[in-house]
């Protein structure tokens, strides 16, 4: 990467801490319209998606199942003042995010674009087509912005073609799913990604959302927001059990692995259960050779938002230090409302040092960068 | 939205009365001015819900943290987190002849006077 | 030798050798259906019952089957508990028919009560709750006056409604009522999927989702205003692992700051009202021994946390300091039932 840039550097937001760069893993971009994509999509798909719009696995034709807290869970601020959404215009976006707090790097992850759809041809155009819409609508436009490869992640045959599409295309800096996968991540069904993932040596992120078509629960659905909210952690646990139980790591001893705005404060407590499971069950998972937590260690990058806010702030640091100070990469949501400003969810008593790790030297060391 | 002595302030008239909260939420730092407003809405029992006082109810537009425009206190946590807040009154233009931080808010003679 | 704390048992798991021991205690339709229906049993896929983790080699009989009041007996000597709760996981929550599942459910809960309560006086037990709420109430006031019965019991993922919705509430009303806590025992009646994402490989997916399943349910109580309305209501919390719970804290008392609103009656930090509300058994506390005061502290609730032997399951994980509140009083707290003295 290059060193941050002046500008970067007198950022009224940005963090003196940020050293070695401030790099933001999880910046959402939306389609002003859905006919953004028009200029890749085929007529079947574009009159498809004007008559029968996406079928995301709930009821709802238009908004989530489970109704935000906001407008479009977005910070009230983050409207451009020319109109349109939210992180829908470039020029807005580089002015609230990217240049207020002197962001050298950031990594669009656009949401319900098209995965998880239940028509898997329909998905896999859908995804295509936003994969060349950041590349034209977002990158073409900031050098400072990377893509994300959007993939049909139920049609792994589909979404293994996508990644290797993009591999070799310095402007992507990892493959995205989402934690809802209408299988547990870690079923041999999804191989065909991982090993296309391995295989062009980009991360695999999963970012908490989608819809899985399953009870949000085990014990039913939830009535409340502030419940699926809460879901989105234990969805992520469901999942990284499946990535380390299933012997992804096994298989595809290269695969990096990056959960994004899944909270974080669960994993070492998740990594000690399947600790005490594996003597115990040993002889069902033979192919697991290693105690899960160390797998964890080695392959599993957590980001910061939605940071876990102790009464005790010591208690974070314990368990950041129990994740791995290394594996630990600043993300801010932007525009999501649980948006997180790095000067503060970044504390200072963090030290110096490990801050820095955290604004960019541990993301610069996973994306080479 | 007033800049007072250095410090970003947002006025509030409330049916007459005028209430002055800092532009800062004290959680991240959110712009309060860019909240929306909204009434308060308690409960004593599941299933029930009590709203009132419509509009005195700020919430910040990052983390959506409810505060009471009347006493600047967060409505989760009155007694610990709180916003800045600044006495503010309605003075006529010849009240404030030796009052230096005020801020017009019509071009009459009316102004909101914020005491910090 | 006895340890000179004589503790309190909070989680065994004496096992249902098959059908026919049901049967003097099942009322005739139902043993009719075992008969004319050839029903095969119901242990449940959460503790496949050959499974070392579900009968761990010690406590194996020579002879084979599961071990019986003997061997639970001799296990008692050992620990020298002065008192022990049973904890039965037949998998009678996995029958769909509401009236069979009650029908079994109180052939269940009597066959408890003739053959291992009335046989030795250091037992107690939990009433295995039916699935609907109307009888889970009438087993409760049936089985109530007999004080030996110190808890229910229901499966943490065994509902197909989550635990806070209002049809539930009549059951923590009679519950609340006969200060008799709830107990959430790991385990699933597999009407959903054991996690959000479908359906696991690996009975070790499934166990480990347990702690998802925990998350779940204290999210469900909470957020649907069931401490508000029942303030007495006490949950204990069995075989869930425990050190997911202060991270699940942390992250629901956060998103409450932003989305109070959403649930009005939740007027104070989510994490208070859970701290104050529940009790936790520590087998399995999942985490290394040498961080385990760290975890303790991020819990803080020393006065919740119950010991547990599990008999006669295999868990590993961190052990507790064995000082008197963990062994004995904070069951004695948590169980109001146990308070007045152990004597029947």
């Amino acid at each position: 990467m290059n060193a941050p840039t002046p500008r970067a550097r007198l950022a009224p937001g940005r963090p003196a801490a940020a050293t070695l760069g401030l790099i933001d893993v999880d910046i959402h971009p939306r389609l002003a319209s859905w006919s953004d994509l028009h200029p890749w999509l085929s007529a079947e798909h574009r009159m498809r998606l004007a008559v029968y719009g996406t079928r995301p696995r709930h009821g709802y034709v238009k908004g989530p199942p489970y109704h935000k807290a906001q407008p479009l869970a977005c910070r009230r601020d983050a409207w451009p003042p020319g109109g349109g959404t939210p992180a829908s215009d470039p020029d807005f976006l580089r002015a609230q995010h990217l240049d207020h707090f002197g962001i050298d790097i950031g990594i669009l992850n656009p949401l319900s674009q098209g995965q998880g759809e239940r028509n898997n041809a329909f998905s896999a155009a859908l995804c295509h087509a936003t994969n060349e819409w950041q590349l034209a609508h977002w990158v073409a436009r900031d050098p400072r912005l990377r893509a994300s490869v959007t993939i049909p992640y139920e049609d792994p045959q589909a979404s293994a073609a996508e990644i290797r599409l993009r591999g070799g295309d310095a402007r992507f800096a990892h493959v995205l799913m989402m934690s809802r996968t209408a299988q547990p991540a870690g079923h041999p069904h999804y191989w065909p990604i991982y090993e296309a993932a391995a295989e062009v040596g980009l991360p695999v992120a999963f970012h908490a959302f989608g819809y899985s078509g399953h009870t949000m629960t085990n014990a039913g659905w939830p009535s409340y927001y502030i419940e699926e909210v809460s879901e989105h952690a234990t969805s992520c646990q469901n999942l990284l059990t499946s990535l380390i139980v299933e012997g992804v790591f096994v298989r595809f001893p290269s695969l990096r692995v990056v959960l994004i705005e899944c909270g974080f404060a669960w994993l070492p407590s998740l990594g000690w259960r399947l600790d005490a499971l594996w003597p115990t069950l040993r002889d069902e998972v033979p192919h697991l050779a290693e105690l899960p937590s160390e797998t964890i260690r080695r392959h599993v990058w957590v980001s910061t938002q939605p940071i876990e806010e102790p009464d005790r702030p010591e208690q974070l640091v314990e368990i950041m230090g129990w994740i791995g100070w290394d594996r630990i990469l600043y993300a801010s949501d932007y525009p999501h409302w649980d948006f997180d400003d790095p000067r503060f969810a970044i504390p200072a008593y963090l030290g110096e040092e490990r801050r820095a790790a955290i604004y960019g030297g541990n993301a610069r060391a996973l994306y080479g960068w | 939205m007033a800049e007072v002595a250095g410090r970003r302030i947002v006025i509030f008239n409330l049916g007459g009365e005028f209430f002055a909260l800092a532009d800062r939420c004290p959680h991240q730092g959110g712009p309060l001015s860019a909240g929306p407003v909204m009434g308060e809405i308690r409960s004593d029992c599941p299933g029930q819900y009590r709203y009132h006082r419509p509009g005195e109810i700020l919430r910040c537009p990052w983390h959506a943290w409810e505060f009471d425009i009347r006493t600047g206190r967060s409505v989760c946590d009155p007694r610990r987190v709180k916003t800045g807040s600044y006495p503010a009154r309605l003075a006529s233009g010849a009240e404030l002849a030796l009052q230096a931080e005020t801020f017009p808010v019509r071009v009459e003679e009316s102004y909101v006077v914020v005491e910090i | 030798m006895p340890p000179a704390i004589a503790p309190i048992d909070c989680d065994l798991h004496p096992m249902v050798p098959g059908l026919e021991a049901l049967r003097p205690y099942l009322e005739p339709v139902w043993a009719e259906a075992i008969d004319q229906r050839g029903l095969e049993g119901f242990e449940n896929q959460s503790f496949p019952p050959r499974a070392a983790r579900n009968l761990a080699p010690r406590f194996r009989p020579t002879g084979g089957g599961f071990p019986d009041l003997a061997a639970l007996q001799a296990f008692l000597d050992e620990t020298g508990a002065e008192c022990a709760i049973l904890n039965c996981l037949y998998g009678v929550q996995l029958i769909f028919n509401a009236d069979m599942n009650a029908g079994f459910t109180r052939a269940l809960n009597d066959w408890i009560r003739a053959e291992w309560l009335d046989r030795d006086p250091r037992l107690r037990a939990a009433i295995i709750l039916p699935n609907e709420p109307d009888h889970a109430v009438a087993e409760i006031e049936r089985l109530a006056p007999d004080r030996r019965f110190v808890q229910a019991l229901r499966l943490v993922a065994g509902n197909e409604v989550a635990h806070g919705r209002r049809l539930h509430w009549p059951v923590y009303e009679a519950l609340e009522r006969h200060d008799l806590p709830l107990c959430l025992h790991a385990g699933s009646a597999w009407r959903h999927p054991p996690t959000s994402v479908g359906w696991p490989s690996w009975v070790m997916e499934d166990v480990a989702a347990q702690a998802q399943a925990f998350q779940s349910a204290l999210a469900s109580l909470l957020t649907e205003g069931v401490f508000v309305r029942f303030p007495r209501l006490r949950v204990v919390l069995a075989e869930s692992g425990v050190s997911w719970l202060p991270p699940f804290l942390w992250r629901l008392s956060k998103t409450w700051k932003g989305v109070r609103f959403e649930i009005p009656w939740q007027s104070e930090l989510p994490s208070e009202t859970l701290r104050r509300h529940l009790w936790l058994t520590a087998a399995p506390f999942d985490a290394p021994q040498e961080l385990l005061p760290r975890v303790l502290a991020q819990l803080a609730m020393p006065d919740r946390l119950l010991w547990a032997s599990d008999w006669p399951h295999w868990n590993e994980g961190a052990q507790l300091p064995p000082d008197a509140k963990f062994l004995r009083d904070n069951a004695l707290a948590a169980y109001p039932r146990l308070a007045g003295g152990t004597a029947p």
